[in-house]
């Protein structure tokens, strides 16, 4: 009788023994790649040589555990392709948003704390969490760009300079022109700017938009550092006023207080604004042009202006992030936008899930907010930014929240329909 | 004139490195159609290792011929090692995904890479030793072509040459412009596709390994933010001579540095990495399929 079930006891350990084996390797290997740059330090001045032999134990037993857990998780992905569903893991989203009640209550408590945050916390995670909110804002900006419209844009910051600097320079030349009227014209700039930027380099295809988009972002930011009369270079403007309330003078903490009301105001009206156009035409239009561009163009889409749309709307938001950044900080300078920037906000699109709303206001909260707390670990932020994307679009490319939009469309009004068109068709 | 030819050759000796970076570009994208934004970090790393161990070396009396010779050896391994595992990591197991997946994936492929070297070496500027020794024959004409400059020439020109070659004469050459022509074609007629891409991902970090040493060791500092604007640089050479295409990725390399070299020698040094941008940007909205790329019609 204990046959076949040690058979299968043995398979199964001879299987968990060619994992381990396979970390080791793993582990040994990258303790070769790493050894020179963590192992060696050289002071090229003094002429000495450090030897940081301890590191390399660290190497080995991370590059053990991860190596086992990325297999273990590649082996889980090939599994899930195969059996082709996922009712658990949607199951979640599913249950907020298709039950009202519940959805209303969570989003009830959810402006409830965020309203009483600023009086239950200190300045300075006030503060922080403008910042969040500000990220929150170029998140849903980009995700239209990105998330909708399938545009990999990785100049993204250059919108948000253009905002911060059109406030900074209009003040500096006119020191009456106050906040409120730059948000109007920040915005309305970026706009220009990305439709300037769009109408040329739509045409290019996926990879090719991502670089030169890139090569934009950098051509502004090289301009501000480098056109001294006008920019006033690397150093920078300072003195930028903060938001004025009817005229009245703020005290720091009154302001603090003020931007981070309006912060939340402005980021509220952004994520219903991104929740409507997302239903309108030209959002359902964005979806199908990321999904299908010549099934599109065969549906009667206007490809470049669709496209010149998202491009200019993202920038909208990006320009309007920028004036506040500019009225929050007092100070700019080019330093603040380069394409680190960039790929933060890119990472927190992909992280958060391309196109939902819900899934990169998480991921900004997360992505902005944790680093501040992790204290010590804080220099280690862009190395963690850069392995989540990673791992991300390895494991879970649709992100922490899936947009689940889709689904529920058909679920609500063609999911019978679809299938009796669907069995009707061969007969027809 | 002689200004006119110092320019001539800075640029030539700038183009030449930019060739060989931007090869690895243009073999990556011609095979598997992908941008490998983590390829200006390989470079940089590259850099980083020659530099340590060049030092380890020198501070052990080793005679300077050698240090050379080893440290360009080790650069060229530990690459093609970054190389591969890379491609493992981020790119393998995304070959079936949508186009943008793999791009952001280089994109965090690229941010790990670069703060991984910050942390683990350091947040400022190296001095990079002079490890190319002086020609004696060029020191009439210093000012004109100095001898970094020449070996630097003289360097890559040697590795495109083995290069071309070795596409086109080897087996394993032959695989590589069997995958890039079809992938799935080649796969029928026995290429081991998977190993394809993954020596196509050596050689391209092998070479720009070599760039990442020549260049440091010419401009005499390094730093863990190198590989960014090179590989930007790289990469727009390799779409002006036209993607997908090694004689182009050289010819455009060439054409690059001459730009900037003069646009810096003639109107400012101040914009001189917006010229290499704008280059960029005007060679994908007018040509997009680059000087010797051919045009391909986008199919359903």
């Amino acid at each position: 009788m204990p046959a076949p079930g040690s058979v299968l006891m043995k398979e199964k350990s001879g299987a968990i023994g060619r994992e381990v084996l396979r970390g080791l390797g793993t582990s040994l290997w990258f303790c070769f790649l790493t050894f020179p740059l963590l192992a060696v330090r050289v002071n090229t001045i003094e002429k000495t040589v450090v030897w940081r032999l301890s590191n390399m134990v660290w190497v080995a037993l991370a590059s053990f555990f991860l190596a086992i857990s990325w297999r273990w998780l590649l082996s889980r992905r090939e599994r899930k392709t195969k059996r082709r569903d996922e009712p658990r893991a949607r199951w979640l989203a599913r249950k907020f948003s298709g039950d009202r009640r519940l959805g209303a209550a969570g989003m009830a408590a959810v402006m409830a704390f965020a309203l009483a945050f600023p009086f239950v916390s200190s300045m300075y995670q006030t503060s922080l969490m403008i910042t969040a909110l500000i990220y929150v804002m170029l998140g849903l900006g980009l995700n239209i760009v990105v998330g909708l419209a399938g545009l990999l844009d990785l100049g993204y910051v250059a919108f948000y300079a253009v905002g911060a600097y059109s406030y900074a320079l209009l003040n500096l030349h006119f020191p009456w022109y106050g906040f409120w009227m730059a948000l109007p014209v920040g915005a309305l700039l970026a706009a220009m700017f990305g439709v300037l930027l769009g109408f040329p380099v739509l045409r290019l295809r996926g990879d090719y938009l991502a670089i030169v988009t890139l090569g934009f972002g950098e051509i502004i930011r090289l301009i501000l550092e480098n056109w001294n009369a006008f920019s006033k270079g690397p150093s920078g403007i300072a003195n930028i006023p903060r938001p004025s309330f009817f005229g009245l003078d703020l005290s720091l903490h009154q302001a603090t207080l003020y931007l981070y009301f309006l912060m939340l105001a402005v980021t509220g009206l952004t994520v219903i604004a991104v929740m409507r156009l997302r239903a309108s035409r030209i959002g359902r239009a964005w979806m199908a042009l990321r999904e299908d561009e010549i099934a599109c163009e065969c549906m009667g889409i206007d490809k470049t202006r669709t496209k010149l749309t998202a491009f200019a709307l993202g920038a909208t938001w990006a320009g309007m992030a920028g004036v506040i950044f500019a009225a929050k900080t007092t100070f700019i300078n080019p330093a603040s936008f380069t394409f680190m920037e960039s790929a933060i906000i890119l990472s927190i699109v992909v992280l958060g899930g391309m196109g939902s709303i819900l899934g990169v206001i998480l991921a900004s909260l997360i992505m902005i907010l944790l680093p501040q707390y992790l204290g010590a670990f804080s220099q280690y932020r862009m190395l963690l930014f850069g392995s989540c994307m990673v791992a991300m679009i390895v494991f879970r490319p649709q992100g922490l929240v899936t947009a689940s939009r889709s689904y529920r469309y058909v679920e609500r009004f063609g999911g019978r329909k679809a299938k009796d068109a669907g069995e009707k068709a061969p007969a027809a | 004139m002689d200004y006119f030819l110092e320019l001539f050759f800075r640029g030539l000796t700038r183009g030449s490195i930019y060739s060989l970076i931007a090869i690895g570009y243009t073999m990556v994208y011609g095979i598997i159609e992908l941008i490998n934004f983590a390829h200006g970090e390989i470079y940089m790393i590259g850099a980083f290792t020659a530099l340590i161990v060049a030092s380890v070396l020198t501070i052990h009396g080793v005679p300077q011929a050698w240090v050379l010779s080893v440290a360009g050896l080790s650069a060229i391994v530990w690459c093609s090692a970054y190389g591969y595992t890379v491609e493992k990591i981020a790119y393998k197991p995304l070959r079936k995904a949508s186009r943008l997946a793999p791009l952001i994936s280089a994109i965090g492929m690229s941010i790990v890479l670069q703060n991984y070297v910050m942390l683990a070496q350091t947040q400022d500027s190296l001095p990079f030793p002079n490890l190319i020794p002086e020609i004696s024959a060029l020191s009439s004409v210093k000012k004109i072509l100095s001898s970094s400059e020449a070996v630097i020439l003289g360097a890559s020109a040697f590795f495109m040459v083995a290069l071309s070659l070795f596409i086109k004469f080897t087996r394993l050459g032959r695989a590589m412009r069997a995958t890039a022509q079809d992938r799935e074609m080649a796969m029928l007629t026995g290429v081991d596709v998977d190993r394809v891409i993954s020596a196509t991902f050596i050689i391209g970090s092998a070479l720009a390994a070599v760039g990442g040493l020549l260049i440091a060791s010419h401009v005499g500092q390094i730093n863990f933010f190198i590989g960014f604007i090179a590989g930007i640089k790289a990469f727009t050479a390799a779409v002006l001579g036209g993607i997908g295409s090694i004689p182009g990725a050289m010819l455009g390399g060439m054409v690059l540095g001459w730009t900037e070299s003069f646009a810096t020698g003639y109107v400012s040094s101040d914009y001189e990495d917006v010229f290499a941008f704008a280059l960029l940007v005007f060679i994908l909205i007018f040509r997009p399929s680059g000087i010797l790329g051919k045009h391909r019609a986008q199919k359903v």
